[in-house]
């Protein structure tokens, strides 16, 4: 599965499938089922129709029909997020794993 | 037109040391699936940054990997990756780890088995070398034990 092809393509894996969707949605957009299920059941069809080593399935989802502007202006510029300082990621973490140790 | 992820990265990065990106020009190693999905073992691998309820996160350089229960609910999965803007992964986890819409697949018979844990990662690994030589090794070994029969991966 992957949503870089120029990366994909110079790892040449055995198999791929591409969604053109921007990274961190590799498998579709937040809370539509629907669409995931869909994304993925087609990524494992590609098990069974691949048979030429280093062949990438390129699946025909568009992330918003009506603007592909994100293609020019995502992961770009101000694309990673700031690093916090050690004690407020420390506070994150110390905040996530709380909730589980009770 | 898909993005170009390369050079992009390497603006993103451009006070860093260019990056030597894996490039595998060779055909790729071939294993044919032995029997239909719908009869097949399968295990998902996603390197997402998932975490399940409170195992430690992931560091930068990180190889650690960790098992995921195939039951784990959206609740208890959480998220620690750089490279990537999180935020809708950590609100609905299955954009980059499907564990949800696998084990429905499993249910509706298109797989025959959805192996049980599924592995995580940290993709954001500047190391290629720790990835082939320690990282990938250790859960190729995983998937041997467990018999599975094919692996879906997905990075992020």
């Amino acid at each position: 599965m992957t949503s870089a092809l120029d990366i994909t393509q110079a790892v040449n894996p055995p198999r791929a499938v591409f969604v053109n969707y921007p990274l961190g949605h590799q498998t579709g957009k937040p809370h539509q089922p629907d669409l995931q299920r869909q994304i993925v059941r087609d990524a494992l069809e590609a098990f069974e129709t691949i048979s030429r080593p280093g062949t990438i399935v390129e699946l025909p989802y568009v992330w918003d029909v009506n603007d592909r502007q994100w293609e020019t202006t995502d992961y770009t510029g101000d694309f990673l997020p700031p690093r916090p300082p050690k004690e407020d990621a420390d506070l994150v973490e110390e905040e996530r794993r709380s909730r589980f140790t009770k | 037109m898909p993005v170009e992820y390369i050079p992009r990265t390497r603006e993103l990065y451009s006070g860093y040391k260019p990056y030597r990106w894996v490039v595998n020009e060779a055909t790729p190693p071939w294993a044919p699936l032995r029997k239909p999905l719908a009869q097949s073992k399968l295990a998902m691998i996603g390197s997402g940054g998932i975490l399940y309820r409170d195992q430690p996160r992931f560091h930068r350089e990180d190889a650690s990997y960790r098992l995921i229960p195939k039951s784990a609910t959206e609740d208890e999965l959480g998220i620690w990756h750089f490279g990537y803007r999180t935020a809708d992964a950590e609100a609905d986890p299955n954009c980059v780890f499907p564990l949800a819409r696998l084990r429905e697949l499993e249910a509706a018979g298109v797989i025959g088995e959805l192996a049980d844990p599924a592995y995580s990662f940290m993709g954001g690994v500047y190391s290629a070398r720790k990835i082939r030589e320690e990282l990938a090794p250790r859960i190729a070994d995983e998937l041997h034990k467990a018999h599975v029969d094919a692996f879906y991966l997905v990075p992020a």
